[in-house]
């Protein structure tokens, strides 16, 4: 069975359409990470956030991701969306998602897509505080 | 030989990609381009780690660089 991949680098994430695009009907279970923008950051307030990205490598790293949860468990859909530019506070930021069968697969899929994706896709936050704004160089 | 910089490797060095001149010795390999990079800007090895990408993929140091290559530098990533 052919797992349908779909990998987005987008302005910004449509949250609402989420369903649509991981239900399938050999799946029974959907699982969903949307991650978005805090208003503080160890206890300092965060205004925004700015995200860049190397695009050409960011879309071929999230291929290879995807496809690596495809050979770790069966899945029939995957997304894995995420924002460039500016952000501000509330603002969905990354949406990844797995659906499957079964639960299990698409619960374990999903925080293997996030995680991975935050440990190796070519994407750069920049936080701007109320004086300052600095690049995120470490794994929140 | 032209390099592509993002995030905070783009403010330490101060442009968005870097062009190192035919007078410089261009490095041969990942690994040499490393080390070019982190003497000439210091501020690099307060980083906690440092990629090099060829041609929108991961490389190691062995790999060897051309000069039609498409070369980033990776500095830690910090999407989603």
């Amino acid at each position: 069975m052919i797992m349908e991949i779909d990998i987005q680098i987008v302005n910004n994430i449509d949250t609402t359409s989420v369903y649509q695009r991981l239900s399938h009907c050999k799946s029974g279970g959907i699982c969903v990470f949307i991650g978005s923008v805090r208003d503080s950051t160890q206890n300092e307030k965060v205004e925004a956030l700015d995200f860049e990205t190397y695009e050409k490598m960011a879309l071929k790293e999230m291929e290879i991701i995807a496809k690596e949860a495809g050979t770790k468990w069966k899945l029939n859909k995957v997304i894995l969306h995420h924002v460039h530019g500016r952000k501000e506070i509330e603002e969905p930021v990354v949406m990844v998602g797995a659906s499957s069968a079964h639960r299990d697969a698409c619960f374990e899929a999903c925080r293997f897509l996030i995680d991975t994706l935050k440990i190796r896709v070519p994407i750069w936050k920049k936080e701007f505080f109320t004086n300052k704004t600095v690049w995120v160089t470490e794994h929140p | 030989m032209k390099i592509l910089l993002f995030g905070i490797a783009k403010d330490i060095i101060g442009t968005s990609s870097l062009l190192l001149k035919e007078a410089e010795k261009n490095p041969k390999t990942v690994g040499e381009l490393k080390k070019l990079i982190s003497n000439k800007y210091p501020k690099f090895k307060t980083l906690s780690s440092i990629a090099i990408a060829v041609n929108s993929c991961y490389a190691e140091d062995k790999t060897k660089l051309q000069s039609s290559d498409e070369i980033a530098i990776i500095p830690p990533v910090s999407g989603g």
